[in-house]
């Protein structure tokens, strides 16, 4: 039993999507005993093991889809650029030999070794200014803060040294970096580890700020940001890490990237743009399929990058569908919805609105502890119906 | 005593056809042996050979009068035990000069010493702006390093960078202009006095303290590549007491990583005397588990000898070491400051006439004859030469087009708009 093989240790339990895992590769081995499984549920179940048969290969080739999780997105994204690239290295507290403290870097010390994957003590400022330094030197770090919340101690040295110098030097020095983590609110984690980070680094010239929301968008955008000669600050989230969703097939190539600076139509609509990032995506999707119920249909826009933001997208919904409506974790002040706001105002858009533009945030408090504060502190998918339903004067 | 000397080094000059008189005793009594030497009975044709010519136009260079056989091609010279902390022994306490390498730092020191006045200069009349941290002082840190470490080595520093700039490599004319903001300049103006860059040099780092963690990034860099390369990272006595240099402190050990830290001690961090900065004034020591030497950062033979035995000591895979070179600037902490508020003048001038780097070296070669006065008188035109031609240029030169505002935002990107100051100023950035 083995880390890296979760896959075979696996029951084959038709009824609940499946984990992946980290594995990318096949053997032989492990078709002949994926095809026993597949054969034994077939001549029990029927129906569902036809279909679930042909998700799992008779052939060699990479099924049509499959299900993984956005933990095991950005493991397989790291493991496959790890693999590419002699000079990626992954460094961060707890990322080697405890697997990660939100396991996303499972397996990878075994696979890697202790050159590549580096265990830091806890010192943000002193790692993350080694991580830039090494970046200058012509490797390719990977700088993980155990949340974005610690990062603030570690900030001089993503702004000041990471993200200027390239700017500063006219040229001379690149500084190909990533920095990634959990971003915004858990669930009981209180004041100090629920902050929202984007609107904070998206401020800074000189950074590529992205915000994946489902898996595809994570394995992507992580292995763009990796392959990006840039400062990239990766924002994830913890509540996402354990979701699964559908890979395409084409997702599931080693090269398959998400282009940085483009957003994504998740769901059409003619009444109302939504747009959001991470989470909320989910939450807005969510709200869409309720209000399809009473005749609206809402468009859901999930920008994946928040900087540079991909405006166009949203100017183009919105003038199809003449209202807009924003939906962050963050804080409602200079938030990523502001910017929108902002943005939409200074553009094309702007005469096509039927209404003000609409933020729905976290609110405007530090982060609760007790579970009704906490749940009464972020956007619920209530609260966007209630939005939308105002903004459409409805 | 003058008077005498001038009139005896006169009638040496019309006798022998020189054209530059001694300034010293000393140089007079090897002008006058020289002079001796030529006419003596046992070297008739020598003396014949040896006539010069007539004095040539002025502005002219001098022809240096004697032969490199005259001269001492090599000398040892004794050098300040260094004061160790954690190390069984240290650097060498004889340290080796060719009369080659003597002449190399000299004019290093003095192309810095003069590039820092000239940019003095520049700063009063305000051709240059913003900050201007000056370096003259310091000049044998900067120029013993670099003759201790290879061009193929790393090299990274604070905002006091101009020394280190140039025998990092970049022209004394593009750091003069970056200095006052020309397309000329290292960083094509877009950086300024505290962001020049080389191949292996990180700057020039305006925040205080946070090249260190950086230099001990780039020294993982090299462990990495198994290049056999070093990192040489300095800070100040102002930095020396930053959290992050504790926790570059800690991972460089843990890790083994090949980085020299070096604390550049002035005695003042600003306007702030160590005293009453630090608990304990030892920086050599600062790195409790790391090995460290104090040095003696005024004598360049010092500063070399140690960063050879710091190199080797990293080369060796026993890890980090922390170098303390006790130094003295004459500028205050930058152009804003006089430098007289927390110092006296009369301390500035004692270290002048005992410790001045650039003295400390020529008087040690004069009186070991390894070169001539000439011989330093003429560098000392050219490098005038260099660094007025480097101020002219920087003068002249263009600032940079407007075109170049938004450029290099990104590496290896597409071109992207960027906003201006208002909604209708769309902007394009290059890579």
């Amino acid at each position: 039993m083995t880390h890296s093989d979760p896959y075979i240790n696996r029951s084959a339990d038709w009824s609940k999507p499946t984990d992946l895992g980290g594995g990318s590769a096949f053997s032989p081995a492990e078709d002949r005993l994926k095809m026993a499984a597949s054969l034994k549920c077939f001549l029990r179940s029927g129906k569902n093991a036809v279909s679930a048969l042909r998700r799992r290969e008779f052939h060699r080739s990479a099924p049509a889809a499959v299900q993984m999780t956005v933990r095991d997105a950005l493991n397989q994204a790291m493991d496959e650029e790890l693999e590419r690239d002699e000079r990626v290295f992954l460094m961060g507290e707890e990322v080697a030999q405890y697997d990660g403290a939100y396991k996303v870097s499972r397996g990878l010390w075994k696979k890697y070794g202790d050159k590549r994957i580096i265990d830091t003590p806890i010192t943000e400022m002193g790692f993350a200014g080694i991580a830039v330094g090494a970046a200058m030197a012509g490797l390719r770090p990977i700088c993980e803060f155990m949340t974005f919340n610690f990062s603030m101690q570690a900030i001089d040295q993503v702004i000041n040294s990471a993200a200027k110098t390239y700017y500063m030097s006219a040229g001379l020095q690149p500084v190909p970096i990533v920095f990634r983590g959990p971003n915004g609110a858990s669930a009981g984690v209180a004041a100090q580890h629920s902050q929202c980070f984007a609107a904070w680094y998206a401020h800074c010239p000189g950074l590529k700020v992205v915000s994946p929301w489902n898996s595809e968008d994570a394995k992507g955008l992580l292995k763009s940001a990796i392959r990006d000669d840039n400062p990239v600050v990766f924002l994830e989230n913890e509540l996402m890490y354990g979701v699964p969703f559908e890979m395409s097939e084409e997702s599931q190539s080693k090269d398959f990237t998400v282009p940085i600076g483009k957003a994504k139509v998740e769901r059409q609509g003619n009444h109302v743009t939504v747009v959001s990032h991470s989470r909320y995506v989910s939450h807005c999707l969510d709200a869409a399929a309720v209000l399809a119920k009473e005749g609206i249909e809402c468009e859901v826009v999930n920008l994946r990058t928040i900087r540079p933001m991909d405006v166009e997208s949203i100017e183009t919904s919105v003038m199809k569908t003449n209202h807009l409506v924003t939906v962050e974790g963050g804080w409602p002040q200079f938030g990523v919805g502001a910017e929108i706001c902002a943005r939409i105002m200074e553009g094309p858009a702007f005469n096509y609105l039927d209404s003000p533009v609409t933020r729905v945030t976290g609110v405007d408090i530090p982060m609760p502890y007790a579970k009704i504060l906490e749940d009464h502190s972020l956007p619920q998918i209530k609260d966007i119906i209630f939005s939308i339903k105002k903004t459409l004067n409805v | 005593m003058q008077n005498m000397l001038t009139i005896i080094s006169s009638a040496l000059c019309r006798i022998t056809g020189k054209n530059v008189g001694a300034q010293t005793v000393s140089e007079l009594l090897i002008d006058l042996s020289e002079y001796v030497n030529l006419t003596s009975a046992a070297a008739p044709a020598l003396a014949r050979t040896q006539r010069q010519p007539p004095k040539p136009p002025p502005g002219a260079r001098v022809v240096v009068s004697r032969s490199f056989a005259d001269f001492t091609p090599q000398a040892t010279f004794d050098i300040k035990k260094c004061d160790l902390h954690r190390l069984e022994e240290g650097p060498s306490q004889k340290a080796e000069l060719t009369r080659e390498q003597g002449l190399q730092y000299y004019r290093t020191m003095q192309t810095v010493r003069r590039m820092e006045l000239k940019a003095d200069q520049l700063y009063k009349q305000k051709i240059i702006r913003g900050f201007c941290h000056l370096y003259d002082g310091q000049e044998a840190c900067a120029a013993g390093i670099e003759a201790a470490i290879n061009p193929s080595d790393h090299l990274i520093t604070a905002y006091r960078a101009h020394g280190y700039t140039y025998t990092r490599g970049v022209p004394v004319k593009e750091i003069l202009a970056e200095l006052t903001g020309r397309k000329g300049g290292v960083a094509k103006g877009k950086g300024g006095s505290m962001h020049m860059y080389a191949p292996h040099f990180y700057g020039g780092n305006g925040i205080v303290g946070a090249q260190v963690p950086l230099g001990a990034g780039i020294a993982l860099a090299c462990q990495y590549q198994g290049n056999n390369q070093i990192c040489v990272t300095l800070y100040g006595d102002g930095a020396a007491n930053q959290g992050q240099l504790f926790e570059s402190f800690n991972m460089a050990a843990l890790w083994k990583l090949p980085c020299i830290f070096i604390c550049e001690n002035n005695k003042y961090g600003m306007g702030t005397s160590v005293e009453r900065a630090s608990a304990s004034t030892d920086y050599y020591k600062r790195g409790d588990f790391i090995p460290g030497m104090r040095v003696d950062g005024m004598d360049v033979l010092c500063v070399r000898e140690a960063t050879k035995f710091a190199a080797d000591h990293c080369r060796s895979g026993k890890g980090p070491i922390i170098m303390e070179l006790q130094t003295y600037r004459y500028h205050g902490h930058s152009m804003s400051d006089p430098g007289v508020s927390y110092r006296t003048r009369e301390e500035i001038q004692e270290v002048r006439s005992k410790s001045d780097p650039i003295s400390v070296l020529k008087e040690r070669m004069l009186s070991n004859n390894m070169a001539s006065a000439e011989e330093f008188k003429e560098i000392d035109i050219e490098i005038r030469k260099e660094v007025e031609d480097a101020a002219q240029f920087a003068t002249s030169d263009p600032e940079p087009p407007l075109e170049e505002l938004c450029n290099h935002i990104f590496y290896n990107s597409p071109p992207l708009e960027v906003r201006g100051t208002h909604p209708w100023s769309k902007l394009k950035s290059t890579s």
